[in-house]
């Protein structure tokens, strides 16, 4: 299936564009919410209370006996909810750190989940199969009323984070001095913590416990890449997010035999690899090239600042010398003074070279640069 | 002497981590418009006295008040310069974002800081000497700029009393001038200025009032009563000058 033909199939099959609005929206709500886990430093918060839900799906299924989503995912909620207040009570009573807080509880709760599972499939009832589609997810499963909810959730969510913008931003950076302002970071914290935890649980059903918090953490991750501000790296997470949903569906839909949640999180890691490597300020690539560009301008300016030296002892700047003297000095080359020649910082006549007023100029002030930055 | 209003009045303060005490019955009156030193070795429990007083560790026991009346009520009046490694400088914000944050306690909850705010936080850029960097990202500043920064985040508060934790850690000669400066500028209007000092060279220079620490408070007044060996040997638990002479 060509491109074309998928857009023009997204317009026309009702369960294809349904499935591709809810993970759209579902990305994009979660790179949001993900960027305020990542600078928190809480990136695995998310990972712990997804693993957190398993035993609250099992449980209501237990309870209830349906499978209707909605009452699966209220399971879910209330042990991801029990899950992450667990992880913050450990970590404010004991004197244990938030990483073994958090691998505690996402282990024991996902290994009561994975227990409940088991014993339900085992169950004398026909109706016990499918929960472990909340392992990895599975998109074929929404429907309208999922997509409803997924949207309703994210514009309360939108609204939220657009009103208290001020107060999340001086928690992330600042929590102590925050309360000294007087606001109250507890209330703070906990609103960020309860629409994570909601962002999580609605994902389940999509991507499932196991590849949850990739959702969270890949666009956040990706969009700090690009940006040194809180507005546009919260904004490209989404964005980020949103097409991973989007990009994910359609190569799970073309590929039949690909389950979409992965691919949504692979495609997610793609996002990050690439911003990883070819974001201007912050990627792999520009900073080995800045570095190795760094060293040469270095290089040059030394055997510049040698030549200096020499000149500074004569009145006329531009007094020619013989290349030989420059024989002290180790680190120059032809090229080096090819390159020199060409910035016009020299010139050079046979085997003698001679300053320009240019080239004096600049490497007089080669070195003061940074206590003139220091000063203004 | 004449007699002076009381700034901050602490009462039997006592703070706990696990069972061991850090901060043992503090009773400690800081003068209205003086600029204090806390000076105390490693583990005295100085920035844990800031904290406390400022609400950010609940105390075990123990009340403060700020011109006579709870801190809670008067906390427009105090602004705090927490230690620079408190937080993580590579956060994606700019040197002038970081300053408008000082406006937020006087905004309150919602409302957004507006020109008003802005031109505030401007000119407390300026006094530090950091305009020229305001839209710099914060990680690219140096250590001595970013607490600057911090600095003009307090002075944008506006207050009368300013608690400073070790605001001169690992900065310049530069920086350390151009912070003393501000802040003999701030007793000169009056304001009541607290700073948690290591440097103890410096303190009959910089400072008119000190306070020794070391769990319990040893003493507290002007520098030029108190500041003796005598306090000294009995906060640091050695003779310091001798010490000093080997």
């Amino acid at each position: 299936m060509n491109i074309s033909e998928y857009i023009q199939l997204l317009f026309t099959d009702y369960t294809l564009r349904t499935i591709t609005i809810g993970t759209a929206i579902l990305g994009a709500v979660c790179g949001m919410l993900g960027s305020f886990a990542v600078l928190r430093k809480q990136s695995l918060l998310g990972d712990a209370i997804s693993h957190a839900a398993l035993p609250g799906i099992a449980i209501a299924f237990l309870i209830t006996g349906t499978k209707d989503t909605n009452i699966l995912l209220i399971g879910a909620l209330i042990s991801g909810l029990l899950g992450a207040f667990w992880i913050r009570q450990i970590t404010s009573k004991t004197h244990l750190k938030s990483d073994t807080a958090l691998g505690l509880i996402l282990s024991i709760f996902f290994g009561v989940g994975m227990m409940l599972l088991t014993f339900i499939q085992k169950m004398p009832n026909a109706n016990q199969a499918g929960l472990d589609k909340f392992l990895f997810g599975q998109a074929a499963t929404l429907l309208a009323k999922d997509v409803w909810t997924l949207g309703i959730v994210s514009s309360i969510c939108l609204v939220i984070v657009f009103t208290f913008w001020k107060e999340f931003k001086i928690l992330l950076f600042d929590e102590a001095y925050a309360k000294t302002l007087g606001f109250n970071t507890q209330r703070i914290d906990a609103i960020i913590t309860s629409f994570i935890v909601l962002a999580i649980i609605l994902g389940l059903q999509t991507v499932g416990v196991v590849l949850m918090s990739a959702m969270l953490l890949a666009p956040a991750a990706a969009a700090r890449q690009w940006t040194n501000k809180l507005s546009v790296m919260v904004f490209l997470a989404a964005i980020f997010g949103m097409f991973s949903g989007i990009f994910g569906t359609a190569i799970s839909a073309s590929q039949s035999n690909l389950s979409t949640g992965p691919v949504i999180v692979l495609v997610a890691s793609v996002f990050v690899v690439f911003s990883f490597i070819f974001s201007p300020n912050r990627g792999i690539l520009f900073k080995q090239i800045r570095l190795s560009q760094n060293r040469k301008d270095l290089q040059l300016n030394k055997t510049l600042q040698f030549m200096f030296e020499i000149v500074k002892t004569h009145k006329n700047i531009s007094h020619p010398h013989t290349i030989k003297i420059l024989n002290n000095f180790q680190g120059y080359t032809k090229r080096t003074l090819k390159k020199l020649e060409d910035k016009k910082y020299i010139e050079v006549n046979g085997q003698m070279w001679s300053m320009t007023k240019e080239g004096y100029h600049f490497s007089a002030n080669l070195y003061n640069q940074d206590t003139s930055q220091n000063n203004d | 002497m004449t007699q002076k209003k009381i700034a901050v009045a602490i009462d039997d303060l006592t703070v706990a981590y696990n069972y061991k005490p850090v901060l043992w019955d503090i009773d400690l009156e800081i003068p209205e418009g003086v600029l204090m030193a806390i000076v105390g070795p490693n583990g005295a429990g100085k920035s844990t006295l800031l904290k406390s007083i400022l609400g950010i560790i609940e105390p075990v026991a123990g009340s403060v008040s700020v011109f006579e009346k709870s801190y809670e009520s008067q906390r427009k009046k105090v602004a705090y310069v927490p230690q620079k490694g408190s937080v993580d400088w590579d956060f994606p914000t700019t040197a002038l974002d970081v300053v408008m944050m000082g406006t937020y306690g006087s905004l309150g909850w919602i409302k957004r800081p507006g020109a008003k705010e802005k031109k505030a936080s401007l000119e407390a850029l300026e006094k530090v000497g950091m305009l020229a960097f305001r839209d710099r990202q914060i990680s690219q500043l140096s250590g001595g700029q970013q607490q600057r920064i911090f600095l003009a985040r307090a002075l944008v508060q506006n207050a009368e009393i300013y608690f400073m934790d070790e605001p001169f850690q690992g900065v310049d000669a530069t920086t350390e001038i151009a912070i003393i400066n501000i802040l003999k500028e701030l007793r000169k209007l009056g304001k009541t200025v607290v700073v948690v000092h290591h440097d103890l060279q410096t303190v009959p220079e910089y400072f008119d009032w000190v306070t020794f620490l070391n769990v319990k408070k040893i003493a507290t007044g002007p520098v030029k009563d108190i500041f003796n060996d005598d306090n000294l040997t009995k906060t640091y638990g050695i003779n310091y000058k001798v010490s000093l002479l080997q």
